[in-house]
């Protein structure tokens, strides 16, 4: 006789998505307005935001091999919302540099983008995840065909340039740097036949 | 004292507090220190947290004493004191790990006296100084500076000290001396970064810093045994630490064991470790970039969280060039940065 194991149906998994993805932030907000983060709130946000988004983007990565190693193929419901997760905290992370650190000063916004190799290959990822985000949209999905597949794939590229974009931001404190490089390069093994296909 | 005529760039404590929180002031340090306690209280309940399985000695709260001193006597309108909660706990002493709070959780437990600082080198009269000749021995002043971050934020703070020339007056220095090498403590056992080059970002301890001559016996320089009417917090580079108002941050080096007066340039820290980035002379210079980030403006650090508007122009020198510019300007300061 077989048992049938439980499984948390998806619905649950995703309300635990978005509880987990927002909560933090309004925490995080608010503690910054009443100036309870720390000396400088504006460093928190900015460091904050950086790292929950690679945070989620590496666990969407996590999700197809998790999938495969549980045998749970429904899992892969849960990729999107993480995805989208990762680039909402993306979007408010060089938010809170333009709002917070250079404070509407446009003209430092762009030359800092330009002019800092870190900062340019952090907003080309950034670029990277807006396409992938909007075309998750499902009837976008539809009409590009194989080609969604294609654009998807651009998803290792923006891993690869935000790992640099965290290494290369850091004084000399590089072992966190290191660990989430370590992370995407188990990632990346993972789907070491599919790159190979490539080949 | 060093300084007389009141220079442009000096500030005062009273012209540059805002006057409520200075008429409120005895009240308003009561309340910080409910929350110092308090901070502490929470900190030590956590490390009982994960202390399970050491002695139950209470881990004790790096204490700090009045010191008596001359007050700031110079004005310059329009600073905001940064507040004393934040000049504690937003620390760059890498020796106490790398983020910004880890020195205030990580250096309560850090012994400063006995404390010997050595007098050496290319001088006459060689000498130490004891913990307790660091408050005795000099006249203490009230120097109110503006500290500038290389990573640029900054903060303005009310420091206590002395000028740097007069234990270098007193030390008789040789005609070979042309610069001064100074080098924080260097103890494992009480430095967690020092035992792990993770912890300590990796750098090569001990930590050392290194000025001009001229630079040395500028009036600006300081030793600075103090901040806001106290002797100095552990985490801010307790006993004895230098203040070079018009250099970025880490030059202006912390829990200070030794200085040598020395005929070559020193090694200095952030240099041997990213030697395009940090320069031997860290003037704070606008014109002259970090090669990863502008050096043109920078946050001040005040109270106010998230939504205070505090980006600010740098100045050059920051804004100490009346009493500095003179000693380069036959310099490429883009060359020398």
């Amino acid at each position: 006789m077989q048992v049938k194991k439980y499984f948390p149906p998806i619905w649950l998994l995703k309300t635990f998505v978005h509880v987990f993805s927002l909560l933090p932030l309004i925490n995080l907000y608010w503690l910054a307005f009443i100036d309870e983060l720390g000396a400088d709130p504006v460093k928190e946000v900015i460091h904050f935001t950086g790292i929950g988004a690679l945070n989620l983007f590496l666990l969407s990565l996590t999700i197809s091999p998790l999938a495969k190693f549980l045998k749970q193929g429904k899992l892969i419901n849960l990729r999107r919302v993480v995805g989208l997760y990762a680039f909402f905290y993306a979007v408010l992370h060089v938010l809170n540099f333009l709002f917070f650190e250079v404070q509407f000063d446009f003209n430092l916004f762009i030359d800092e983008i330009f002019d800092r190799p870190y900062i340019t290959i952090g907003m080309v990822a950034l670029l990277i995840l807006s396409a992938l985000a909007i075309t998750s949209i499902n009837n976008i999905r539809r009409k590009m065909g194989k080609g969604w597949q294609k654009l998807h794939n651009l998803t290792y590229l923006a891993g690869i340039l935000i790992v640099t974009h965290f290494y290369w931001s850091v004084k000399s404190e590089l072992s966190s740097p290191l660990m989430y490089i370590a992370v995407l390069i188990f990632l990346l093994y993972l789907r070491r036949d599919k790159f190979r296909r490539w080949l | 004292m060093l300084i007389k005529t009141p220079a442009k760039s000096a500030l005062t404590e009273n012209s540059v507090t805002d006057e409520n929180v200075y008429t409120d002031r005895r009240s308003l340090l009561k309340k910080m220190g409910f929350l110092g306690a308090g901070t502490l209280l929470a900190s030590s309940a956590n490390a009982k947290g994960f202390d399970l399985f050491s002695s139950d000695e209470e881990a004790e709260a790096f204490k700090t004493k009045a010191i008596k001193y001359s007050p700031a006597k110079n004005t310059m309108k329009g600073e905001v004191l940064t507040p004393e909660t934040k000049v504690i706990s937003h620390n760059n002493f890498y020796e106490f790990g790398t983020k910004k709070s880890d020195p205030i959780n990580n250096a309560q437990a850090f012994k400063v006296n006995p404390w010997t600082l050595k007098i050496s080198g290319e001088v006459n009269k060689p000498f130490t100084l004891d913990y307790d000749d660091l408050f005795n021995k000099y006249t203490i002043e009230e120097r109110i500076y503006r500290l500038r971050c290389v990573e640029t934020w900054s903060m303005v703070i009310p420091w206590l000290g002395f000028s740097l020339s007069k234990i270098i007056k007193q030390a008789d220095p040789t005609s070979k001396a042309k610069y001064v090498a100074f080098e924080t403590l260097h103890d494992p056992e009480q430095m967690p970064g020092q035992r792990s080059r993770r912890v300590g970002g990796g750098i090569d301890y001990p930590y050392v810093e290194g000025l001009r001559m001229d630079e040395a016996m500028n009036p600006l320089t300081l030793m600075s045994v103090g901040l806001y009417g106290k002797t100095l917090p552990a985490q801010n580079g307790a006993p004895i630490r230098l203040v070079v108002p018009w250099k970025y941050g880490f030059k202006s080096i912390k829990s200070i064991v030794g200085i040598r007066l020395v005929e070559k340039m020193p090694p200095t820290t952030w240099n041997i470790l990213a030697p395009s980035e940090y320069g031997f002379y860290a003037n704070v210079n606008p014109a002259v970039d970090h090669p990863r980030w502008s050096q043109a403006s920078e946050r001040k650090i005040t109270s106010g969280g998230l939504f205070s508007r505090n980006r600010i122009d740098t100045l050059p020198f920051n804004g100490y060039g009346e009493e500095v510019a003179d000693m380069y300007k036959n310099m490429d300061l883009r060359k020398n940065y």
